[in-house]
């Protein structure tokens, strides 16, 4: 049974269509990280599942619960926010309490002066401080409690914004680029510890960004979307590997995948190269397709006779690998190959090479960009099927 | 700064600056000069700052016995609180709401706002006092606050400064489960302390010097506010007694006085932050 389900949400600004039906399922525990270029509509969705904007139409379900007309402040459900927005008059420990005072106290027990009279406040409010100071203790921010965020660094704000999130046990968590605000080391370091916030917690948590990397390192499942709709959602592993869409091909992958414009051959194959792919569906000779191909399958032969000719342009050491941008004699596309410091040394701007191309490590989309499940074909078959 | 040389420039700007100064301040310490003088320094036909004959004394004496000092002070500050709570507790929400909310009616809102900014209160003075008669409540406290517990300055000022106010905190607050009132309360109202001391001196000062409402109002003089005893007190009481007058207007002045020197870092603070101009 899923934790949380969305179910067809749209919506709309004025004409400006902004989600076209985001359909989605996070499982209990489950880790999805919500990735897409900026204005792809994802901060959006997150603000609709938090109540904070209504969605023109959809589901959304915790547990078996239909949230959709339950106002935000009653739907449990904690976010985090890219600039934290954390109540600057309020001191660390007096943030992360907000929460719990607005949950746990009854609204005559908030009241100031009458508050303190009320049955019971006392017990409540103690109770209240020792769950803070668990949680900043469990934060390691026990020291900055009595600090306002104005007298707090970046790093220290997002902690307190996590522990205001997570101090009253949600039944979903959010993050919206919580790690944007941050400068890249302790971004790096940021990321294994809301790893690891989130398995303690146990909650469902959808993490809004638009860093690939951190999506990939982070999540369970990875939900990539462009443009108002959700084009793929499994695991890092397949969004990379296997990309169902051109469109989650060229967001996922750094550097870039290489995409070249090719059409189905008389005999219903595509060829690039001398590699001939079959698709699984037949194909119309002449259907324009498009082929791509990650940068680590593009091998680089030296003096060799195989692979297609090519020209070194621009060659960028990155340290723990080499970046090489080649120009295709026949077609004059450029290609972006990813090699290992050991196999592209000597390699200089101006040299011939010749470019092989991994055949299982192809992918063919249609011209809608929906990927076309494809196979190599042997030579001899390549060559029987030509014939034939 | 302190390592500034004193160069021509630097003179000639301040001495520019003292000059308007002064210039500001001559009426006050005219008034402060002829509070001290007696009847016949003032009608002498030398000018001179300094009093030949001290008379401070017998002049505030004058001042607070002849006219019920208290009274007016303590109507004067009645009528200024009253308005100024009303004002920030109608301003507030509403302002709030037309920032920060989205409905239908927020344009119409906006250009009735605009709307009531540029109609002066003498343009409604006559149909409020009519309305105010008909209902028998001229002479009270009433009549003096009502027309003005609804300030659309006071929306506008708190509207410009609102706005300024990111939507992350108030989409926090509500994640955390306070209803649009406790936003008001717990969030808006905490941070907009420079907004609402900036709006208390534009408030209080206009209240407090205002003649022309209370002399349509009133004609009660329990209910008289510092202004418009002072003119009882000039046309009944004090005749051509300029001493004993000018001894009272520095007795109702005073606390405005004082309040602003004291609070002076606040309110200027206040007025920057909102971006307002006094």
């Amino acid at each position: 049974m899923s934790a949380l389900s969305l179910r067809g949400i749209h919506k709309s600004f004025s004409a400006n269509q902004i989600l076209k039906g985001v359909s989605l399922d996070a499982g209990e525990n489950e880790f999805i990280a919500l990735v897409g270029p900026s204005g792809c509509g994802k901060s959006t969705l997150l603000r609709i599942l938090a109540g904070l904007e209504s969605a023109d139409g959809g589901e959304i379900v915790v547990g078996d619960r239909d949230l959709s007309p339950v106002p935000a402040a009653d739907r449990n459900i904690a976010m985090v926010f890219q600039s934290y927005a954390l109540y600057p008059h309020l001191t660390a420990a007096q943030n992360i309490a907000v929460p719990l005072v607005m949950r746990n106290l009854t609204r005559l027990q908030r009241l100031p002066l009458v508050g303190p009279l009320m049955p019971g406040q006392r017990k409540a409010i103690a109770n209240i401080k020792r769950e803070v100071r668990d949680m900043a203790a469990s934060l390691k921010i026990d020291h900055l409690i009595d600090r306002k965020p104005g007298q707090m660094s970046g790093g220290q704000r997002q902690r307190v914004a996590l522990g205001r999130a997570m101090v009253r046990r949600p039944a979903v968590f959010l993050m919206d680029e919580p790690l944007s605000n941050l400068d890249a080391n302790l971004r790096v370091h940021a990321r294994g510890e809301i790893v690891e916030l989130h398995r303690r917690a146990g909650v469902p948590t959808i993490y809004v960004t638009h860093d690939q990397a951190e999506a990939l390192s982070m999540a369970d499942r990875v939900a990539v979307m462009i443009g108002g709709s959700l084009l793929q959602l499994a695991s890092p592993q397949v969004i990379y590997d296997d990309p169902q869409h051109v469109e989650v091909a060229k967001f996922i992958g750094q550097p870039r995948i290489n995409l070249f414009a090719s059409q189905a051959a008389p005999d219903g194959t595509v060829a690039f190269g001398d590699i001939r792919l079959r698709s699984a569906e037949k194909l119309t000779p002449g259907t324009p397709v498009t082929i791509g191909i990650r940068p680590e399958f593009v091998a680089v032969n030296r003096n060799g006779q195989h692979g297609l000719p090519a020209r070194i342009d621009r060659v960028e050491f990155l340290g723990s690998e080499i970046i090489l941008y080649c120009r295709l004699d026949a077609i004059g596309e450029t290609v972006i190959a990813k090699l290992s410091p050991a196999e592209g040394t000597g390699l200089a701007v101006g040299m011939s090479v010749r470019l092989e191309f991994a055949p299982d490590r192809l992918f063919v989309f249609a011209e809608n960009g929906r990927r076309l499940p494809s196979f190599p074909m042997s030579a001899d078959v390549a060559l029987e099927t030509a014939n034939g | 700064m302190s390592a500034q040389t004193f160069t021509l420039g630097r003179a000639i700007r301040l001495f520019l600056l003292s000059f308007g100064a002064l210039i500001f301040l001559a009426p006050y310490i005219f008034m402060i000069s002829t509070a001290g003088k007696a009847q016949s320094d003032i009608f002498s036909s030398s000018l001179s700052l300094i009093p030949q004959h001290w008379s401070y004394i017998a002049n505030f004496t004058k001042a607070l016995t002849r006219v019920s000092m208290t009274t007016l002070l303590w109507n004067g500050v009645v009528v200024c609180a009253l308005i100024f709570v009303f004002q920030v507790m109608i301003a507030i929400p509403c302002a709030y709401a037309m920032a920060k909310l989205k409905f239908r009616a927020a344009r119409l809102m906006m250009v009735l706002v605009m709307l009531g900014l540029l109609v002066p209160i003498h343009a409604t003075a006559l149909p409020l006092y009519v309305a105010f008669d008909r209902m028998a409540v001229l002479n009270s406290y009433f009549a003096l606050v009502a027309p003005f517990t609804i300030s659309v300055f006071g929306i506008f000022l708190f509207l410009q400064f609102f706005r300024a106010i990111p939507d992350d905190l108030i989409h926090a607050a509500r994640l955390d489960g306070m209803s649009e009132l406790g936003i008001i309360g717990r969030v808006i109202v905490p941070n907009a302390w420079p907004a609402i001391t900036a709006f208390a001196i534009f408030s209080v000062v206009a209240h407090w010097n205002d003649l022309y409402w209370p002399l349509i109002v009133i004609s009660n003089q329990t209910y008289a506010t510092p202004p418009l005893g002072l003119l009882y007190f000039r046309a009944a009481e004090a005749g051509d007694d300029y001493g004993a007058l000018m001894a009272a207007t520095l007795i109702i002045t005073f606390p405005l006085v004082a309040a602003f020197l004291l609070a002076q870092k606040r309110f200027v603070e206040g007025i920057t932050m909102t971006g307002l101009k006094g």
